[in-house]
């Protein structure tokens, strides 16, 4: 009675359903790599100049030297510390409106097209290149590095806050506007429980992204630790350099490590 | 207490969700909403209380129309509707505390809801209601770490705090099992009894409907094919309601419900605990 059915055979449907289209993409690829590999000019003797360069740069690194620029150093730290800071909260403070103006279901559309446009802008340009900008502007100093990076923050921190309101669940909103509240008490109630846990851990992850780009701005002119590691490398102090750099890899890493545990903390 | 007149809802896809409703809820009567999925019962409700809003038509409560009020107003008289929603809908990182005085935020201002500072005569009635349904022990408890049927009860002390007229309930028991479905279902009952509360609830469950509420009405396609008490159901209304089935089932389920429910429900009860009772 168990007549066996003839088997049918059942293979993955191919993502290209033409198999020339298919196999022709591939060709393609690899005419592309070998072309690519053929073209490539690489100058064996200067690789190797550059390699026995290389390991006389990184000796001079070592050791360390944290005392005879020391005061430079923690001067250029607590700068970078400060931008860090007050851009971070600057930056966050300011990018909440701008967030909830460029979240669909929040915000009427003129104004969506409105703040999507001033994420858009801030997030076109790099932190450096607002940097450079800032300190046309204003002149040296962490004063436009702060501004650079306030102005970076607004951008990140907008998007991803638009984002996540845009993913929120839309029935917990609606039960809050079905018993009355009005509009800041469903924000309160309804939309701010929903995000904040993941934009506290943004928070702190922008805190971080901050620290290591003061870093950066201070090469352009923006303060902070990086106009301190500029300098050294400059005048060939490549021990104090690699003082700083050491300062800056601790910094990050504590970070890093208090950011996982506050992020574990408010889920 | 709740007119509604030639009520219709066209969605922006062209689909006439509602096509010009009239009903009638009398003060104190509960209403089963019954119909097939996508019959316009939700809609129908979020008409009311204008989450979603109608296309055509007028809606009263009590002497007041609804359906063409300005935000302001519309605020102050969706304080007088309380809501239960299907999953729920706490918001599940606040307290189940934050959850049942989230129902005053019609009443109080922005600072004092943001500062959480509500007055005792809300805190008291919280803690009223909580008690009432079993969990005034669980106040302080997040709201996502609640079983169902729990939730299910702080959505209802939610409602309640409003000091509602009428309850609009969309399907209550979807999302629980048949047990905690009846004693859901009996404790919105109670509740609309002692305070005198219009209701009308969305319900997909016939046999929950015939149960516990007194009139029934039908809704398919958008419009109105029965109206009238739980047990002139008969087959010929479930299938123009639901379309062909054998409906035979369901009725006699129900006539051993009425002649047993009393026995089953003493035994459930000394069982389980009475729904309502402090546990």
């Amino acid at each position: 009675m168990n007549q066996p059915v003839a088997s049918r055979t059942w293979k993955r449907p191919p993502f290209i359903q033409s198999a020339l289209l298919r196999w022709g993409l591939w060709v393609c690829l690899a005419i592309y790599l070998a072309l690519a590999i053929g073209s490539m000019e690489i100058d064996w003797g200067r690789v190797g100049e550059g390699a026995t360069r290389s390991t006389r740069f990184i000796a001079a690194f070592f050791p360390p030297d944290f005392s005879s620029r020391w005061d430079s150093i923690y001067e250029g730290i607590m700068e970078s510390l400060w931008m860090t800071i007050t851009s971070t909260v600057v930056g966050i403070m300011l990018s909440i409106p701008v967030g909830l103006g460029a979240a669909r279901n929040l915000s009427w559309r003129p104004v969506y097209l409105f703040c999507r446009g001033i994420l858009a802008v801030s997030r076109t340009f790099p932190e450096i290149i607002l940097a450079i900008f800032f300190v046309k502007l204003f002149g040296f100093g962490p004063f436009a590095g702060f501004l650079a990076l306030s102005v970076g923050t607004i951008g990140f921190y907008g998007k991803l806050l638009a984002e996540d309101i845009e993913d929120m669940d839309p029935v917990q909103a609606e039960a809050i506007k079905s018993v009355g509240a009005g509009w800041l008490q469903w924000l309160n109630y309804a939309v701010q429980p929903q995000v904040m846990p993941r934009m506290i851990g943004l928070g702190i992850y922008r805190l971080d992204i901050n620290f290591r780009e003061s870093a950066v701005v201070g090469i352009v002119g923006g303060g902070g630790i990086g106009a301190t590691l500029l300098t050294s490398f400059d005048r060939y102090e490549f021990d104090s350099a690699a003082a700083i750099l050491l300062v800056i890899i601790g910094i990050v890493m504590v970070m890093e490590y208090s950011s996982g545990y506050i992020r574990r903390w408010v889920q | 207490m709740l007119r509604i007149e030639n009520l219709e809802k066209r969605y922006q896809t062209g689909d006439l969700a509602l096509k010009s409703v009239n009903l009638e809820v009398p003060k104190g009567q509960v209403m089963a909403l019954i119909g097939p999925s996508g019959a316009g019962k939700s809609t129908l409700i979020r008409c009311v209380n204008r989450l979603v809003e109608p296309t055509a038509g007028k809606v009263f409560l009590g002497d007041l129309e609804l359906a063409h009020l300005g935000s302001s107003a519309l605020r102050r008289a969706r304080t007088r509707m309380g809501m239960i929603f299907q999953e729920y809908a706490l918001v599940e990182r606040l307290s189940v505390m934050e959850n049942v005085l989230s129902g005053r935020l019609g009443y109080v201002g922005f600072w004092r809801s943001y500062l959480r500072k509500f007055p005792q005569s809300d805190i008291d009635e919280a803690f009223n209601l909580l008690q009432r349904v079993g969990l005034d022990h669980m106040a302080d408890k997040r709201a996502d770490e609640l079983s169902g049927g729990q939730r299910q009860r702080v959505g209802i002390c939610r409602a309640l705090i409003q000091n509602p007229d009428l309850l609009l309930v969309d399907e209550p028991t979807a999302s629980l099992d048949p047990k905690t479905s009846r004693q859901i279902m009996r404790l919105i009952c109670e509740l609309c009894e002692e305070r005198q509360l219009a209701a009308i609830i969305n319900i997909h469950d016939v046999l929950l409907a015939q149960m516990f509420t007194r009139r029934i009405v039908g809704l398919q396609l958008g419009a109105i094919v029965y109206d009238g008490p739980p047990d002139q159901l008969s087959p010929d209304v479930l299938t123009q309601i639901y379309g062909e089935e054998d409906w035979e089932a369901t009725i006699e389920a129900t006539k051993d419900l009425d002649e047993d429910e009393a026995d089953v429900l003493a035994v459930a009860e000394k069982v389980i605990g009475r729904p309502g009772a402090p546990s």
